[in-house]
């Protein structure tokens, strides 16, 4: 049951085979076996989840129906929830509790999820394989050794570890595709404005989006139903229709046409990584779509662009964090001053000092231009680029990361190195797209290998119908690690 | 302060942060290379290029102006680490 996919699972419950209460135990127990050797989670909120379980069972007995009713989920730790600790697994929040529902947050609950607990992730959702969380590492499911990605790490090996039937997770440059990729399973980053941030701890907001981590592309699609839509709450949430995605999932794909960027098959990208993602291709021609390379020439400045962009928005959605309204508070205060540097001093980890300091140089006097500005033109030259692309292609298809899942410790002293390995994922975000992650294959030492589906802005139906026809010919998705 | 005008000392204080010498030394060396990668960018000609602050287009939206309950003052007031009756306490900043 721990393997079930999310249809399968509301299915089961629906039929009664299973109530929500025998399934949240169980997935409790599953926690309590294996998530000490995954470090997925970083609280549990157990005695509210079987309260919502049981809620669950009575509304099925009683013939009531919503989409998610009475299924186990997880959540990354930098969304709200109310009443419960959100840490973004952070110092400076370690105390933190959420005094409100993220926007997500109340749509699951209406649609009757149970939310078994708030998982691991990078401090701020800045890092590409969970190694800045301040409390714990989430390792890879498929090798302990190895890194579960980030920064929704523990949103995906929460996913593959079966310790959650899905997730959600956020993505500002790569981060639910890059850890569902190093994990083997399927991840979602929706169109910038598909689903309300209200509630979602700011990392970059022009480039922020909250997404599912899943088993299945079916499943993708039906949490995606659940979550979308413009919120009067969060201004960037964008009044356009919201199709229903899993009825979208079945269109013949004969006829739409994959680009293939021939910058994502450069330099740099790992042999057994190209051989599988090469692979999906040929997949997706077998099921009728055309092939077209297209070019996105400005791909080798995304991750320069990105790092200004990031940064200097990160630098200013930080400075809340002072010690006044919220979160943790130096000892060591004798003046306003010294109480602002103590505080961040003592709260924010390394990674997150870099980038702070990184975006308060672009943004200062004398550089703005320079850095800033050019960042914001630069970022406009990425976006023509998949302007011009999908002029001849409905989606695009590459690598989500050059190389498989890699080992714990790797990438840690050289931060440059670790942003580079971005550098398929980050342009997504630049230019707002919507991206799919989907297992295609493994290397030779046994870790995932994700095939990246882009498309048009708020073209999810299509990324999702061409990600679930691959996965009905395909068997990637069904494998699991063993723990 | 370095080729690339970055004084991590300068930088540290306007963002607030207390680094210590290890620190200094190591962000500035790490800094140096970032920079250095991210100066690539002016091999490309933008002088005819209009900045992108969003990826999708965006209009300023006015909510009607109507006053909405949302939560207690309270509520808010108590995730802060100090306060003194319904206000936040800081230390002392006029002598």
């Amino acid at each position: 049951m721990h393997q079930a996919t999310l249809t399968q699972v509301r299915d089961k419950l629906r039929k009664k085979e299973i109530s929500s209460v025998e399934l949240t135990k169980a997935f409790f127990k599953r926690i309590e076996a294996v998530d000490s050797k995954v470090g997925a989670y970083l609280h549990l909120i157990e005695d509210e989840a079987l309260e919502q379980a049981k809620s669950a069972d009575r509304k099925i007995k009683s013939g009531e129906d919503a989409p998610l009713l009475g299924v186990p989920l997880a959540i990354k730790d930098l969304i709200c929830m109310q009443g419960v600790k959100t840490t973004c697994a952070s110092r400076i929040l370690e105390n933190f509790v959420a005094p409100y529902d993220a926007t997500v947050m109340k749509k699951l609950k209406e649609a009757g999820a149970v939310i078994l607990g708030k998982v691991n992730m990078d401090e701020f959702a800045m890092g590409s394989s969970n190694e800045n969380s301040a409390f714990h590492l989430a390792r890879n499911p498929w090798n302990f050794d190895h890194v579960a990605g980030g920064s929704s790490g523990g949103s995906a090996a929460a996913v593959a570890a079966q310790e959650c039937v899905a997730s959600l997770g956020s993505d500002t440059g790569g981060s639910i595709r890059q850890p569902a990729a190093f994990c083997g399973v399927t991840g979602l980053k929706p169109t910038y404005g598909r689903v309300s941030r209200f509630g979602l701890v700011a990392f970059a907001s022009s480039l922020d989006q909250i997404g599912p981590i899943t088993r299945t592309v079916e499943d993708s699609a039906l949490m995606l139903n659940v979550i979308s839509g413009h919120d009067p709450m969060d201004s960037t949430s964008a009044e356009v229709e919201v199709p229903d995605f899993v009825g979208g999932l079945e269109r013949d794909l004969k006829g739409l046409t994959v680009g293939i960027p021939k910058e994502y098959f450069a330099d740099g990208l790992d042999a057994e990584v190209e051989k599988a993602v090469r692979a999906g291709i040929q997949q997706l021609q077998s099921l009728g779509m055309k092939t077209v390379e297209v070019s996105l020439p400005h791909t080798e400045h995304a991750v320069a662009t990105y790092y200004i962009l990031a940064c200097a928005e990160a630098s200013t959605n930080l400075s809340r964090y002072d010690g006044v309204r919220f979160g943790n508070r130096s000892e060591e205060s004798d003046s306003l001053f010294n109480m602002y540097t103590n505080t961040r001093e003592e709260g924010f980890g390394e990674e997150v000092k870099r980038r702070i300091l990184l975006g308060t140089f672009v943004l200062s006097s004398g550089y703005y231009d320079a850095y800033y500005l050019k960042g914001q033109k630069v970022r406009t030259l990425i976006k023509q680029d998949f302007d011009r692309a999908f002029e001849v292609c409905d989606v695009i298809a590459g690598p989500v990361s050059p190389v498989p899942a890699f080992k714990i410790g790797e990438k840690m002293e050289d931060p440059l190195q670790m942003y580079l390995s971005d550098i398929y994922t980050i342009s997504a975000n630049l230019a707002g797209l919507p991206g799919l992650s989907i297992p295609c294959g493994q290397s030779s030492g046994k870790l995932p290998i994700g095939l990246q589906l882009l498309a048009k802005t708020f073209d999810e139906a299509t990324l999702l119908a061409v990600g679930h026809g691959y996965q009905q010919a395909t068997d990637h998705h069904t494998r699991f690690p063993e723990l | 302060m370095s080729a690339s005008g970055f004084d991590v000392q300068t930088v540290a204080f306007l963002a607030r942060l207390k680094l210590s010498l290890e620190e200094e030394d190591r962000l500035g060396r790490q800094f140096e290379q970032i920079l250095a990668h991210i100066d690539k960018l002016n091999t490309l000609d933008t002088s005819n290029v209009e900045p992108t602050s969003h990826a999708i287009p965006l209009q300023n939206v006015f909510r009607e102006d109507k006053a909405e309950t949302r939560f207690p003052d309270e509520d808010y007031l108590s995730l802060s680490p100090a306060q003194y009756k319904d206000h936040y306490e800081v230390p002392q900043i006029i002598g």
